[in-house]
């Protein structure tokens, strides 16, 4: 039987401290208050006083009420029965279905030994040609989408949710509007994507400690998925919201702020989330998508550029599009030379004409005669927005390099795109004068 | 002296507060019993019979009133044959075997020997009855490329000493006794292959420090040529983000023109180590004709490995290139990002509740990259032999923004700045190392005044851009168009070099020297024009052939034909004198 312990010396933000003895680093406890009961884990010891943080938040707590420590850290339950199911950022369920106390593992384990790591080797199709096509996503990557508040973000993780050739989906949402979490609950559900997805959802209104433990708890379950042997993706959304959760929390223990307010360890925090990307050898994998809202559209914000220190290149997405510049997988070349011979050259040659295509419509608006070539161009970025970057664009990376060839012969000669000779005999859709 | 013991009085995230019972040394070195782990840690700061301990592992689990074992020792490396080719985690744990041992994870609380249970083919220099010192060598045994020599350990300063036995030519296991040596006063130790040594004591056993005044080629011709890098020097690499730090530093790994290379991956992407782990052992190095592993040394602490080995890996990264250095070895150690380990002192900072400083890293930041720094330097050794450790750190800076602490702080004790631009690296301009702003402090390979003219039309070619980007290419004269088109040609033909291609990718100074002398001649030649768009069509084709230049091989018919093709193309231009 574990000792109750009845007296909170202090309350200060969601954190709460009590005179305790015997207590470990990181182990939960038990508050119980009028509103109900709150788990809370211990998160410092000074001899006999132990600060905890109360996951429901503080609100409410007396000073006479009690709390019971478990002897365990924060752990969640791990079996095929979480599929389709929906989650707090506790592990309790949102969808009124039973609670899940068997298995549990703890979350936020020991990093994976580098010496265990292989060099990425298969790609994740995702139907969406920006990603499959221009910036190939790889098993085991960490890529997050830098964006801004408005932006169809949580609309672009939902279709890749849907999308995706992988086994399981584990979707992370951080401070989410209520309407967002019910967006990706239906959209899920009306395209039966939900029977292979897990869902940890916070949103806004929850309490703040919750939103620290949802990257923790989807990286815990999908990397003993992984361990079985299955392809995970998860989705976090947002990461932005993270980061201000750990801001909060940093401020209430009196950390000192080292950059706009966020903590100094803010880097070593969000690494080691997204380094929980992983390809084990012989079993599954983890792959991260995360989205990174960037407040006033800044990417040296502290978020953002943490973030990119870390993951392995970023998605840009701008006016509802994945944008083909600043959008960059760092790991597509270990993939897309053996997709099918003309990738990469069709890649590259796209985009240098897209950049082309900026450069008329530059000189358009600003008034300049639009020459033969222009025309061309001008006719070619309207269909490769239309046809390509369209995000309901949903085609095998295949049949989007047939388009790709059919768009360059709608709109230029062979010899204007620049391409292989060789390629263009064998891919070319007209026939060549 | 007796070894303490204490209790844990409170812990604040990797920082646990200790009570001990007797006398306990700063950086000494206690382990934390939890449960049936032992999770070592540092002692960090001592306030009456409370010391902080910064534990290298996660916490969780730790409780008030857990048994700490202090060893007396401060944190060390161990040295000695076999430490080549290793992967070691910050804290000199061999992170293969360790994969061996608990598979996928990394276990906290294990801590595997780091020198390998090797036998080696000993062959004794000293004999009985010969004074030694420590430092001296008493015995050698071949380490792959190298004549690994067994030294008198650093801390024996008690000496002189006197060889009392030695083993006789044979193979030893590596911590067999094969020496043992006696003091003045009596005092007898027996010695192994092995010694220890603190990590965060530079190795000062040397007569004199040098200067470093030779070129350490690193086959990139931005830097042999115009940014050089000396054998003992120190230099810095920032650059934001995707601006290729860690692409440079690989490259410069496999290129250098040193011994052994050490690469500390501290703080950053466990994907980029793995690269190397996996490629370097394929890699030929063309020195030696031997795989690329077997002069590496890789210390490996990266992101989601526990801070405060980071903190500790750059030292024992640096500890061991100066071991290699008393064997009279150039070693370069290759530290990225060292952004990762000032972050990691500042989160100890914090927890220890210090005032902190700008952007909350702590007061003593210069004074450890200072410290860190000067451990570079090339000596010559008591045998007369020289060595040199050269470091090279990236600095990841906040918002890719020069303007902060540590790289403020880097830059005023290294010897060179190689800073990465956002701009060329968006242009795809690689290395993108900035000509304008960069800078050395050491000789290259190419004399100096020349350097300084290529480089001074480099700077004219960047002000005449500013200038058109205001008036157009209608307000420009000929003249200094044709300045411009020239800078624009070193920057194209000799600033960008492309690593994947197999001639480009690493430039002997033979080679480099030699054309840099035909691009120094272009650069003088007097050309004559009579408007922009000839100046544009010639530039234009000029650069075409000198790009074909670069891929072609060194002095090979093609390569010649390209040049004659170069030289009439100039010719046609050239304006005739008298």
């Amino acid at each position: 039987m574990q000792k109750i312990y009845s007296k909170i010396e202090s309350i200060v933000g969601n954190v709460i401290t009590v005179r305790a003895s015997g207590v470990k680093n990181g182990e939960l406890g038990l508050v119980s208050y009028k509103g109900g009961q709150s788990m809370a884990n211990v998160i410092k010891l000074d001899d006999d006083v132990v600060s905890l943080q109360v996951f429901s938040g503080a609100q409410g707590i007396s000073t006479g009420d009690q709390v019971r420590f478990l002897g365990v850290p924060m752990q969640v339950s791990y079996s095929d029965n979480l599929l389709g199911r929906v989650f707090d950022g506790t592990g309790s369920p949102r969808d009124n279905g039973p609670a899940m106390k068997t298995n549990l593992i703890e979350i936020g384990g020991p990093a994976v030994n580098p010496a265990k790591r292989i060099i990425p080797r298969n790609m994740i199709r995702t139907g969406l040609p920006m990603i499959d096509l221009f910036n190939t996503l790889v098993e085991s990557q960490k890529l997050p989408i830098f964006s801004v508040s408005g932006e169809p973000y949580n609309e672009l993780l939902a279709r890749i949710a849907i999308q995706a050739e992988v086994d399981l989906i584990i979707l992370g949402g951080m401070g989410l509007k209520y309407d967002d979490y019910l967006f990706f609950r239906d959209t899920l559900e009306e395209s039966g994507a939900m029977s292979r997805t897990i869902m940890f959802i916070h949103t806004a209104s929850d309490p703040t400690v919750e939103c620290l433990l949802v990257p923790d708890m989807a990286l815990a379950v999908a990397e003993r998925f992984a361990l079985d042997g299955k392809k995970v993706l998860v989705l976090l959304t947002d990461m932005t919201n993270f980061a201000d959760a750990m801001k909060e929390m940093a401020i209430t223990m009196d950390q000192v702020p080292s950059n706009r307010g966020y903590p100094g360890d803010l880097y070593s925090s969000l690494a080691s989330r997204y380094e929980k990307a992983v390809d084990f050898e012989g079993a599954g994998s983890v792959t991260i998508l995360g989205v990174t809202t960037m407040p006033g559209d800044d990417v040296t914000h502290p978020v953002p550029d943490n973030t990119g220190y870390i993951t392995e290149g970023q998605y840009y997405l701008k006016g509802g599009r994945i944008e083909p510049f600043g959008s960059l997988s760092r790991l597509k070349q270990q993939v897309n030379a053996h997709t099918r011979d003309d990738h990469r050259a069709l890649m590259d040659g796209m985009i240098k004409l897209y950049a082309s295509y900026k450069e008329s419509l530059e000189k358009r608006s600003m008034g300049f005669m639009m020459t033969e070539w222009d025309e061309k161009l001008l006719k070619y970025g309207d269909l490769f927005e239309r046809k390509m970057m369209d995000l309901s664009v949903n085609i095998p990376l295949e049949a989007a390099l047939d388009l790709g060839w059919e768009i360059l012969a709608d709109c230029f000669d062979p010899a204007d795109t620049g391409l292989r000779t060789d390629l263009i005999r064998a891919r070319w859709p007209k026939a060549i004068e | 002296m007796a070894k303490s013991m204490g209790r844990v009085k409170g812990v604040n995230g990797n920082m646990v507060t200790v009570e001990f019972d007797s006398a306990i040394a700063k950086n000494e070195v206690g382990f934390i019993q939890v449960g049936d782990e032992r999770l070592k840690g540092e002692v960090i700061r001592i306030r009456g019979n409370e010391a902080a301990l910064q534990v290298f592992e996660m916490t969780g689990g730790v409780a008030v009133g857990d048994q700490v074992e202090f060893t007396s020792e401060m944190l060390s490396v161990e040295l000695g044959p076999g430490l080549l080719q290793q992967i070691y985690d910050g804290l000199q744990n061999p992170l293969p075997e360790l994969a061996a041992q608990c598979g996928f994870f990394l276990q906290r609380g294990v801590y595997l020997k780091p020198i390998p249970d090797n036998e080696w083919q000993f062959t004794p220099v000293a004999k009985k009855g010969d004074v030694l010192s420590a430092g001296d060598t008493f015995a050698t045994v071949i380490e792959g490329l190298f004549t690994h020599q067994i030294m008198v350990p650093f801390d024996l300063v008690d000496g002189p000493w006197t060889v009392a036995s030695i083993k006789k030519a044979g193979t030893y296991h590596v911590r067999d006794t094969i020496c043992s040596v006696q003091n003045e006063r009596g005092v007898k130790h027996d010695l192994s292959m092995v010694f220890t040594w603190p990590v965060k004591q530079a190795i000062k056993l040397y007569e004199e420090r040098l200067r470093p005044t030779e070129t350490l080629v690193t086959k990139i011709r931005t830097i042999d040529t115009f940014l050089p890098v000396a054998k003992g020097g120190t230099y810095c690499t920032p650059g934001p983000f995707g601006a290729g730090k860690t692409v440079l530093q690989h490259l410069t790994s496999r290129n250098a023109d040193v011994d052994i290379v050490i690469i500390a991956a501290c703080g950053e992407r466990a994907g980029e180590v793995v690269e190397v782990l996996k490629e370097f052992p394929e890699l030929i190095d063309p020195r030696t004709g031997r795989s690329l592993m077997e002069r590496t040394i890789i210390i490996c602490n990266t992101s989601s490995m526990p801070v405060a080995s980071r903190e500790a890996s750059v030292y024992t990264a640096v500890t061991i290139a100066e071991y290699y250095r008393q064997m009279g070895l150039d070693i370069l150690l290759l530290a990225d990002s060292t952004s990762r380990w000032a972050q990691a002192m500042r989160e100890m900072s914090g927890r220890l509740e210090e005032i902190p400083g700008e952007e909350a890293f702590p007061a003593y930041l210069e004074s450890r990259i200072a410290e860190f720094y000067e451990r570079a330097g090339k000596v010559r050794l008591k045998d007369g032999r020289t060595g040199s450790v050269t470091i090279g750190g990236t600095v990841s800076p906040a918002g890719g923004n020069f303007e902060e602490p540590v790289t403020q702080a880097t830059l005023k004790v290294v010897g060179a700045f190689h800073g990465l631009s956002r701009e060329r690296s968006d242009a795809r301009k690689y290395p993108a190392i900035d000509p304008l702003t960069s800078w050395s402090k050491y000789s290259g390979v190419i004399d100096a005044k020349r350097v300084e003219e290529a480089r001074s039309i480099v700077f004219a070619a960047n002000e005449i851009n500013q200038m058109m980007k205001v008036v157009g290419e209608e307000g420009t004269s000929v003249a200094d168009y044709v300045t411009y088109q020239k800078g624009e040609l070193v920057d194209a033909f000799y600033l960008q070099q492309n690593s994947f291609d197999p001639v480009d990718a690493s430039v002997p100074v033979e080679r480099q020297r030699y054309i840099f002398d035909r691009l120094y001649e272009m650069l003088q030649a007097n050309l004559r024009f009579e408007e922009k768009s000839e100046v544009r069509a010639f530039f234009y084709q000029l650069r075409q052939n000198f790009l074909d230049w670069n891929n072609t091989a060194f002095l090979d018919d093609e390569f010649k034909a390209i040049e004659a093709k170069i030289t009439d193309l100039i010719a046609t231009k050239e304006r005739r004198v008298g």
